[in-house]
């Protein structure tokens, strides 16, 4: 944002909202932890139902009975109200209240979902399991986004980066590996990462040599991709008549694997999502522990200053968002080469634009961002199971739709400020021109 | 490599020659940039046909005639363009106000829905046409004035910049309007005798009357549009509240010390963009379907942004904009029954004029074309656009 919204959007609101924002917070949660209280604790129903930790027959797991949960955590509620309009010294306990109040939501939604279906246990191990998963490609997406912004360059083309790379990747294993050799498997894993380097290219030269709009950047790369990997599909992959194969195996990490109940299925998993992991740590050693780093951070917050100190600027620029362009290649590779062993076109279905909400939620921060991804990797899990459970409020079954758009409104409310506001870094989206 | 530059030379003097017949014969200089960049998006289109073995001539021989060819064709074409001009307007009218609104895609939806809720009501087949067929155009309308004015209340109230709601608000209207389709239980807008996820067929009374039946249908809708494109243009032009929206554009700073209300104009604009998108989204339910089917608006809204952009934004020059890419992508599938070239080559095109418009730079390199005036899509126009 920049000090023009600020001296003209914002005047009123910095003074007025900033000393509102903590009791609206607390108004929200008192009245939550009221309704649930007062309203949900004596409705549900009281029979007992069971965690497990581990897939049928005999699991192991903790029985417990839903409404004294959901009275727990309405107290909680109530407690982070009353410390938002609490007198100042008791004000410190306020932050870490609200933070506890805000991921005591997931383990309330997991007992009301159970407490409302009629199946007593669920397996909440593999629910989890389940989030990170999905969450793959949305944690590469906004690392992809991080270095991107974070170097002053906006990316809302990460969506057709990954289309790109989903689709070029499918389409030389099925050219060249008739989609069946684990060899050529990962060579075309290697050539999505190239291919979503190339198109950060595009969008590397369009912004930085060229000056273009870096929206409209991002949005030439999302029309650019759509249609060079239908055009793809339909003249290369559908004529190769190869439509599915062999996609990634899933492998156990020696020794965590091994851990009773829980590393099976924690601990067993395909590569590209092991390589997010590696990916996000990377991210988060190089941009925040190494010169370098600093320097793409520098670029994002103030070139000029950054230039001053003898940074090349734009060649910072380039290699950042490039480097961003190879994870979202490696994004789109879960999509067409491990999460399914195809490819369709629009495969990413907005799995990008996801990403960059992902990484407006983590405030442009590696580990925010991995957070921002597992929240929406967790509301599209826990969507599909609340099906497979039946869940049912008053005879209505609670649609999948809801859980999906739970995350974008409250990515909406971050930005808008309400809860933690999320400021991107200072030059994103501002051309850099050399100093002459 | 002393080829290819001899080539480069070459294509570098034939493009002199049109660019001297140009000047001299019809005076198109503001235009230079676009017609370039169409041509230059056509002839790296046609690379790529010939790899995959196919005359381009044949294939674009095929994609004219299935954009011109005829009387049918002609029609079917402008019937597509239509709704582009819509959300092609939605674009340029707030990027006048310095606002980027990428949120037609979600504002197409939430005036599609709102059109056929109002349309399907069942005392909308007492009203006469007249009235009915007014009412259900202002409905979805307002729905993506709604629609549109939010990310517009949250930049002035919050600073939120409207890029980032704009594409939260298109996802969640997204899950929203799938829901109030898929859902049998409860049953919300479904049509629960159709197969095919879609609302009920709206009332006879509210469609609008047909002009020519092609495929598409070209309807009324078509006047509603192009209209406003003019209206748009005189209000930007000759009204205080068009001056207002410009100024906002280029300094808001200025602006606010000159004693305009910044945060009006802002929310102003945003929500009159919406209200474009929703209107074309509600002439398409109207006119042309029938019915609300959330794929029918898939893409519409950031096509509309590559219009308005290759239209610099201009409301008229948008028309224009908007029946070239109607039509292709009406014309693209006689290419490719007759060529065997997929369809997709049109998009691949329609993303290189996009690019080509908006790195004007690499056009007026090739053509030597001199810098008429600033383009208004270089980013230092949008001071920072977040």
């Amino acid at each position: 944002m920049t000090t023009v919204e600020h001296a003209v959007g914002a005047t009123g609101a910095s003074g007025r909202i900033g000393l509102n924002r903590q009791s609206i917070t607390g108004l929200v949660f008192g009245l939550l932890g009221i309704a649930l209280l007062a309203g949900v604790a004596p409705a549900i129903s009281g029979n007992s139902r069971r965690f497990n930790f581990e897939p049928p027959p005999d699991p192991a797991g903790i029985g417990f009975h839903p409404p004294t949960w959901v009275v727990a955590i309405g107290v909680l509620f109530l407690l982070t109200a009353v410390l938002g309009f609490a007198p100042p010294e008791a004000r410190r306990w306020a932050s870490p209240a609200r933070l506890l109040s805000a991921l005591a939501v997931i383990p309330l939604l997991l007992v009301l979902s159970l407490a409302l279906s009629d199946n007593p246990s669920t397996n909440i191990v593999n629910l989890f399991n389940e989030s990170l998963v999905l969450a793959t490609p949305l944690a590469l997406g906004a690392t992809t986004g991080l270095w991107c912004e974070r170097s002053g360059i906006i990316n809302i083309g990460i969506e057709g980066t990954m289309l790109a790379g989903a689709g070029i990747g499918y389409m030389t294993y099925a050219t060249i590996g008739d989609a069946q050799s684990t060899g050529w498997l990962w060579f075309s894993i290697l050539i999505s990462v190239l291919a979503g380097g190339l198109v950060a290219a595009l969008l590397a030269v369009l912004s930085i040599r060229f000056g273009v709009n870096q929206i409209v950047g991002g949005v030439v790369i999302n029309l650019f991709a759509l249609g060079l990997t239908g055009f793809l599909r339909s003249e290369v992959i559908v004529k190769t008549g190869i439509t599915t194969g062999v996609g990634t195996s899933e492998f156990g990490l020696p020794l965590l694997s091994e851990i009773p109940v829980i590393g099976d299925q924690l601990f067993r998993g395909k590569p590209i999502y092991w390589m997010m992991y590696l990916v996000v740590i990377g991210t988060w050693l190089v941009m925040f522990r190494t010169p370098w780093g600093l320097r793409v951070r520098s670029c994002g917050e103030n070139p000029h200053a950054a230039e001053t100190l003898g940074v090349n600027v734009v060649r910072i620029r380039y290699q950042s968002v490039i480097l961003g362009g190879l994870i979202a290649g490696l994004a789109g590779a879960w999509f067409s080469m491990e999460s399914q062993t195809r490819f369709e076109d629009n495969m990413t279905n907005a799995a990008g634009f996801i990403a960059l909400a992902a990484l407006i939620f983590g405030k442009w921060t590696p580990w925010g961002a991995f957070g921002g991804a597992l929240l929406f990797g967790f509301s599209r899990a826990l969507g599909t199971r609340l099906q497979f459970l039946g869940v049912e409020v008053s005879g209505f079954e609670i649609p999948s739709e809801f859980l999906q758009a739970l995350p974008f409104i409250v990515t909406l409310v971050v930005v808008a400020g309400a809860v933690g506001r999320s400021i991107p870094p200072a030059a994103a989206g501002q051309p850099f021109q050399r100093s002459k | 490599m002393n080829g290819a530059r001899n080539a480069n030379a070459g294509v570098g003097r034939a493009a002199s020659q049109i660019h001297r017949v140009l000047t001299e014969a019809w005076r198109l200089q503001p235009l230079y940039v676009s017609l370039y960049a169409i041509l230059l998006s056509f002839v790296v289109g046609g690379v790529l046909i010939s790899i995959i073995g196919v005359n381009p001539f044949t294939a674009y021989w095929a994609l004219l005639r299935g954009m011109v060819g005829g009387g049918d064709e002609i029609a079917g074409s402008v019937a597509r363009s239509v709704p582009f001009i819509g959300s092609a307007l939605a674009l340029a009218f707030a990027f006048r106000a310095g606002l980027f609104n990428i949120g037609a895609e979600g504002q197409l939806l939430a005036g599609g829905i709102t059109a056929a809720y109002v349309g399907a009501l069942s005392w909308m087949s007492d009203l006469p046409g007249f009235v009915a067929i007014p009412l259900i155009l202002i409905a979805g309308t307002m729905g993506g004035a709604i629609w549109g004015g939010i990310p517009g209340v949250l930049r002035t109230k919050t600073g939120a910049h409207e890029v980032i709601s704009t594409i939260m608000l298109n996802s969640l209207v997204l899950f929203g309007v799938r829901w109030m389709v898929n859902s049998r239980d409860p049953v919300v807008l479904r049509d629960t005798e159709s197969t095919v996820p879609r609302t009920d067929s709206i009332s006879d009374t509210a469609v609008l009357p047909e002009l020519v039946d092609s495929q598409p249908v070209l309807h009324v809708g078509l006047f509603a549009l192009v209209g406003i494109c003019f209206v748009v243009a005189f209000v930007l032009k000759r009204t205080t509240f068009g001056f207002e929206v410009g100024t906002v554009g280029l300094n808001p700073h200025a602006s606010h010390y000159a004693g305009i209300n910044v945060n009006r104009v802002i929310v102003a604009s945003m929500a009159a963009s919406g209200a474009f998108a929703g209107l074309a989204a509600a002439s398409e339910i109207s006119g042309t379907n029938g019915f609300f089917q959330p794929g029918t608006f898939f893409l519409m809204g950031f096509d509309g942004i590559a219009i308005a952009l290759l239209a610099r934004t201009n409301p008229v020059a948008i028309i224009a904009a908007a029946l070239l890419w109607g039509s292709m992508l009406s014309g693209a599938p006689l290419m490719q029954q007759e060529a065997d070239v997929s369809i997709d080559v049109v998009r691949i095109i329609q993303a290189m004029v996009l690019l080509f418009v908006a790195a004007d730079a690499i056009v007026r390199y090739l053509f030597r074309v001199r810098e008429l005036d600033q383009s208004p899509f270089k980013a230092t126009s949008i001071e920072g656009a977040m």
